[in-house]
């Protein structure tokens, strides 16, 4: 990870994104240089994942803290922003409420639950992108790491919890849609969601994003409190001793990667049209690590790349062998940890990548 | 209009009604007027004559028809009978017969009197089910018929029933005394169940006294009732956690003892349920005969098979991995979505059938608790795979050196222990209770390739909760967390119940990161 | 034994540990004065880590006070702020920042703000500069500021960690056996280091090697059985029929 691969990293992707959509829009159907719209979507959907890769390598390649929940804050972040588009159909739905989503007058209620007010406002909505996941990683950081739960134990209550929100959502009184979840959306912001300019411009924000997140996570790795992280991944004790409250640095860094997963669930939504409780699934979690192992660890630039190579590969082989897809996602795991534990980046470094060394006495 | 019919009744017996009826009940069939037939009915049943039975139950299929001069017949599939005696009816003219018709009034009076008629059957198995059936219907008609068959009943157990409904009969019959009524409502309050309080509670118009006495009971039976559902939370609670425990057992070895993170631990769960339904299509094909013995012969099996790909995997993946808990973890949920897609491959992803033994179904009832036998199999097995499972490190060979190894491997090692074997045999026993675990589950969980999942994270939640390394740390936090479990089903339902039951362990794991019952040492504390 | 008085920087007060019914310490006291260079030793099994991590807020006795100071009770103190008193502590095992370079593991050791907020924007400063230069001379590593301190050799990460020690600028050191699996250069390399910082500092030195403590020249408490077995001179201690047994058996 360096200057240089960030940078170019940054480029590829506003560049590559930007490049799409103008070919998907200034160029005729037949031409050899058109890019139809599915593509568009797809790599916006690429780039989401690859936000939310870059949230999982930040705390795990970084803070030393496996999440196998990071999906529960990209989900929470897309109901936030399904819920603005679920307000924003107001009076198109099938029933023609002009309050209430379709799903709330198929359950016959009369009335909107007091969580759903306000989300008719994008800025809020905005704010609850951020707020929702960001406040559920600082309960649960406090929590945890005030009380050192950490390595496994961290992870497998991270899991823990994503599954019990799982179970919550798909409940109809939870009031988010049940199994069936959020979906049929119109607009955002006024602009149609079909319109094939939205979703050029939905990929270049998107990509926008991505390359934010990217300098971001960049900056605070690179800087002294990221020297203070990494130390804090390999000798947690250590840093205790020479004074600093690794507590602290975890929670910090945790909630940034929460937010930044949350917006990339929120990004995810309108391009996708669809988020139910599926998102909270514990397999979801696991595949967005394995996107980062499988670009490398610790490297965020892997990240990137691990997460639109493996989803790419999921979607043509779920396309072309859908029976080999879970074969090859399992030996993927079980290949890269045995083989190549550095990941893709990491392979190509002239020195081996700093793989923690597991705490003294184990 | 009961009232009226009652008062009938009450006329035809006691008040010396017209003559026919009361001389020849036969001939009251045949009169052709609802209120004789019903009558006629009635005293029927009460006499005691051996065609009774036969004649009402043709009335009741219309196959009673009334001939000239007050003859009645039955009509049979052979030919008509003749209903007092029973006989085979010569030169009968089917031209001079008509049917004896009912109405809604005559079809109460049958349904009452085959009621009262089977109070007095040779089955004390049918004496109890009228009885039972009067006390439901609460019909003071079958009062007089109740009285004598409680004189002549002999088996205490029919009686008793008997009295009930009796009881029930006259707390509906306006005309019983205050008395009777409230020895009745003791009875009643005796019998104590969900019908005896439904009883007490549809009562009205009652004097004061009685009144008073039921709202007593009532109380009482609820009281009790809720003891009872109390005593049925705890047995529910019992069986999910001796489910739990199951799941839990063979991850209290890999994870527990040799701190294994095996996120394929409910696979191995999954492929123990699948050679149980193997098992069990093998021998009904080949050896029918065994078909009640499937679950026994595959619970060994399961064991082995499960063991088998234990051992495997730890040789082929896991000794690849010791000491990196978090690429374990990666690497064997990779392994456990291609055991996933290798069993939908080879047996497709719908849910398999695995069917319940006979003598594992079911259910005892005790009081106001319901057993159901398969869950009691399930929680004796459980308990027995523990003992077996804390048995084998204990007393054997292998439990010895798998002891050793944990506690000091280079020790071990220098002592002459194979330590590498020790590991894998070690991680071959975790995962064949594991299979074990799923025959029991393939008794009350859709044998799919998904089961495991299901299970993971109860399982790891149930061993950290207990205490790593503490197999009776687990026991005990399968049992809490089932229970608890049970407990808050009824409050919050059964889904925010399970949410709820997460949620608590999460913030209890950030309390006590070392589980109920930790284990101390320098070790640990390092 | 000495009683605590104005001079004492660290009173260890009757402090008992145990794990699981095993007494790790037993009613263990002991004074420090400042600027004082104490030797501890003992067998295996006789306190001595347990003793550093009551100190350094790592483990909680049982019973007893640990006062540092005029009269900061540790015990009711976790390790960040028992560091940020000015308690620094060594491991046995060297334990550096592996992935870091040996400048930056000296960078993050370097007295001054603890906290995300500052170290989120802090910028190298011109004094830190100088101060790690510094360190780096003392502790020998100046050519090998811009190594990952995993590449060190097992003497260059102990001389680091201690380094490192002196970079937080505590008023007490505890030092775990600095010495183990040295060479006799190395050795006699690091008992030169710990007197010089000593004239600075006060050290509390847990070590095997007795041709190292006789090297150290200070005054020795050995432990036995979690409590203190005997006090003085190294020659004072080896003369004592008591230690003699516990380290020669009858």
């Amino acid at each position: 990870m360096n200057r240089f691969a960030v940078f170019f990293c940054v480029v590829a992707v506003v560049g590559g994104a930007v490049t799409l959509a103008a070919l998907n829009l200034n160029t005729a159907l037949g031409s050899p240089w058109h890019v139809p719209p599915y593509v568009v979507s797809l790599v916006g959907k690429y780039l989401c994942y690859a936000i939310l890769a870059l949230a999982v390598d930040l705390v795990w390649g970084f803070g030393g803290i496996l999440s196998l929940g990071h999906a529960a804050f990209f989900a929470l972040g897309g109901y936030a922003m399904g819920m603005y588009l679920m307000r924003q159909i107001a009076g198109r739905g099938v029933y023609g409420n002009p309050v209430l989503p379709d799903f709330m007058v198929f359950l016959n209620w009369k009335e909107l639950p007091w969580y759903w007010h306000g989300f008719d406002n994008p800025i809020f909505a905005g704010l609850m992108v951020v707020a929702v996941p960001g406040l559920l990683a600082l309960v649960f950081g406090w929590l945890a790491f005030r009380s050192r739960v950490s390595g496994v134990y961290l992870s497998i209550i991270t899991q823990a919890l994503t599954y019990a929100l799982l179970l919550a959502f798909f409940r109809n009184d939870m009031g988010f849609g049940g199994n069936n979840g959020l979906t049929d959306f119109k607009d955002i912001l006024s602009y149609p969601l079909q319109a094939d300019a939205t979703r050029a411009g939905l990929l270049v924000v998107t990509a926008s994003v991505l390359a934010f997140s990217l300098m971001l996570a960049y900056a605070i790795v690179a800087s002294r409190f990221g020297k203070v992280l990494i130390a804090v991944r390999d000798a947690e004790s250590r840093t205790r001793f020479l004074g600093y409250r690794p507590e602290n640095y975890k929670l910090f860094v945790w909630v940034v990667s929460a937010i930044m997963a949350g917006i990339g669930g929120a990004l995810y939504v309108p391009q996708v049209g669809i988020i139910n409780p599926s998102e909270f699934s514990p397999a979801n979690s696991i595949e967005a690590v394995i996107w980062v192992a499988v670009g490398g660890r610790g490297t965020l630039v892997g990240a990137v790349l691990g997460a639109v190579l493996v989803s790419g590969g999921k979607t043509w082989l779920t396309g072309a062998l859908p029976e080999i897809w879970l074969f090859a996602l399992g030996a993927l795991f079980i290949l890269v940890t045995l083989f190549l534990p550095a990941g893709i980046i990491g392979a190509f470094r002239r020195a081996p990548a700093p793989l923690p060394a597991p705490e003294p006495a184990e | 209009m009961t009232f009226f019919r009652c008062l009938l009744v009450l006329l035809v017996m006691f008040v010396a009604p017209p003559a026919p009826a009361q001389d020849d009940p036969f001939a009251g069939l045949a009169s052709g007027n609802f209120d004789d037939v019903s009558a006629a009915i009635a005293a029927l049943a009460l006499s005691g004559n051996p065609q009774a039975a036969a004649t009402i139950g043709a009335l009741q299929t219309d196959a009673l028809f009334a001939g000239p001069e007050a003859a009645v017949y039955i009509r049979t599939d052979d030919g008509w009978v003749d209903a007092r005696t029973g006989q085979k009816a010569e030169g009968v003219n089917e031209d001079d017969l008509n049917p004896v018709r009912v109405n809604n009034a005559v079809r109460r009076a049958i349904d009452a009197a085959l009621g009262s008629l089977n109070l007095f059957s040779s089955s004390a198995t049918v004496r109890a089910k009228a009885a039972e059936d009067v006390f439901r219907s609460r019909d003071p008609a079958a009062l007089p018929a109740l009285a004598r068959a409680i004189a002549k009943e002999n088996d205490a157990g029919v009686r008793s029933v008997m009295v009930q409904a009796r009881a029930a009969a006259r707390l509906a019959d306006p005309a019983s005394s205050d008395t009777d009524k409230l020895e009745d409502i003791a009875v009643i309050r005796a019998r104590g169940d969900i019908e005896a309080l439904g009883l007490l509670s549809s009562l009205h118009d009652q004097p004061a006294e009685v009144a008073t006495a039921a709202a007593a009971a009532i109380a009482s039976i609820k009281r009790s009732e809720q003891l009872w559902s109390v005593a049925q939370s705890v047995f529910y609670g019992l069986s999910l956690g001796s489910v739990l425990l199951l799941a839990a057992a063979g991850l209290a070895i890999t994870f527990g003892v040799m701190g294994v993170i095996n996120m394929a631990h409910g696979e191995m769960v999954m492929l123990g349920a699948y050679t149980t339904f193997v098992v069990q299509e093998t021998i009904g094909a080949h050896a029918p005969a065994l078909s009640g013995w499937s679950l026994p012969i595959a619970v060994p099996l399961a064991f082995l098979v499960s063991g088998a790909v234990g051992i495997a995997i730890e040789r082929g993946l896991i000794r690849f991995l010791y000491g990196r808990p978090l690429e374990t973890l990666l690497a064997t949920w990779g392994l456990s979505l291609v055991l996933q897609q290798a069993v939908r491959s080879l047996f497709g992803a719908s849910n398999r059938e695995v069917s319940t033994p006979a003598w594992m179904s079911g259910a005892a009832q005790w009081g106001g608790l319901t057993i159901t036998w398969n869950r009691l199999t399930i929680i004796i097995f459980a308990v027995m795979v523990v003992a077996a499972l804390m048995a084998a490190l204990r007393y054997t060979a292998l439990g010895l050196r798998m002891r050793a190894v944990t506690q000091n491997r280079r020790m071990a090692a220098a002592m002459g222990i194979r330590t590498p074997w020790i590991d894998a045999l070690t991680f071959g026993l975790g995962s064949g209770v594991a299979g074990m675990a799923g025959v029991a589950l393939s008794q009350i969980d859709n044998v799919s390739p998904n089961l495991g999942q299901g299970y993971i994270i109860d399982s790891f939640m149930v061993v950290v909760f207990g205490g790593v390394g503490n197999l009776w740390g687990t026991v005990v936090s399968a049992f809490t967390l089932g229970i608890v479990n049970k407990f808050l089903e009824p409050v919050a339902g059964a889904v925010l119940g399970k949410i709820l039951v997460l949620v608590l362990l999460i913030l209890f794991i950030q309390r006590r990161p070392r589980g109920l019952f930790p284990l101390k040492g320098r070790a640990v504390e390092a | 034994m000495t009683r605590p008085h104005e001079d004492t920087l660290l009173y260890l007060d009757n402090v008992t540990v145990s794990f699981d019914g095993f007494r790790a310490l037993n009613a263990l006291s002991l004074v420090m004065e400042r600027g004082e260079m104490r030797a501890v030793i003992g067998p295996n099994g006789a306190g001595k880590t347990t003793m550093m991590d009551v100190i350094t807020g790592k483990t909680r006795p049982d019973e007893g006070a640990v006062i540092f100071g005029r009269d900061t009770d540790l015990t009711r103190l976790d390790e960040p702020a028992i560091a940020a008193l000015g308690i620094g502590r060594k491991f046995q095992k060297p334990t550096v920042f592996e992935p870091l370079t040996v400048w930056d593991n000296f960078l993050l050791a370097l007295a001054g703000d603890r906290r995300p907020q500052f170290t989120l924007w802090a910028r190298e400063t011109e004094a830190e500069s100088d101060r790690i230069e510094a360190f780096l001379a003392t502790t020998r590593l100046g050519d090998l500021r811009h190594r990952r301190a995993g590449d060190l050799s097992h003497g260059q990460k102990q001389w680091l960690e201690i380094g490192m020690l002196l970079a937080q600028d505590p008023q007490l050191l505890l030092v775990d056996e600095p010495v183990a699996g040295m060479t006799d250069a190395e050795t006699a390399q690091t008992a030169e280091l710990l007197r010089e910082i000593n004239r600075s500092h006060s050290v509390v030195v847990v070590e095997h090697d007795m041709d190292f403590v006789r090297a150290l020249g200070v005054k020795v408490t050995v432990l036995h059985e979690g409590s203190v077995l005997s006090e003085g001179s190294i020659d004072h201690v080896g003369a004592d029929p008591k230690v003699i047994e516990v380290y020669l058996g009858r």
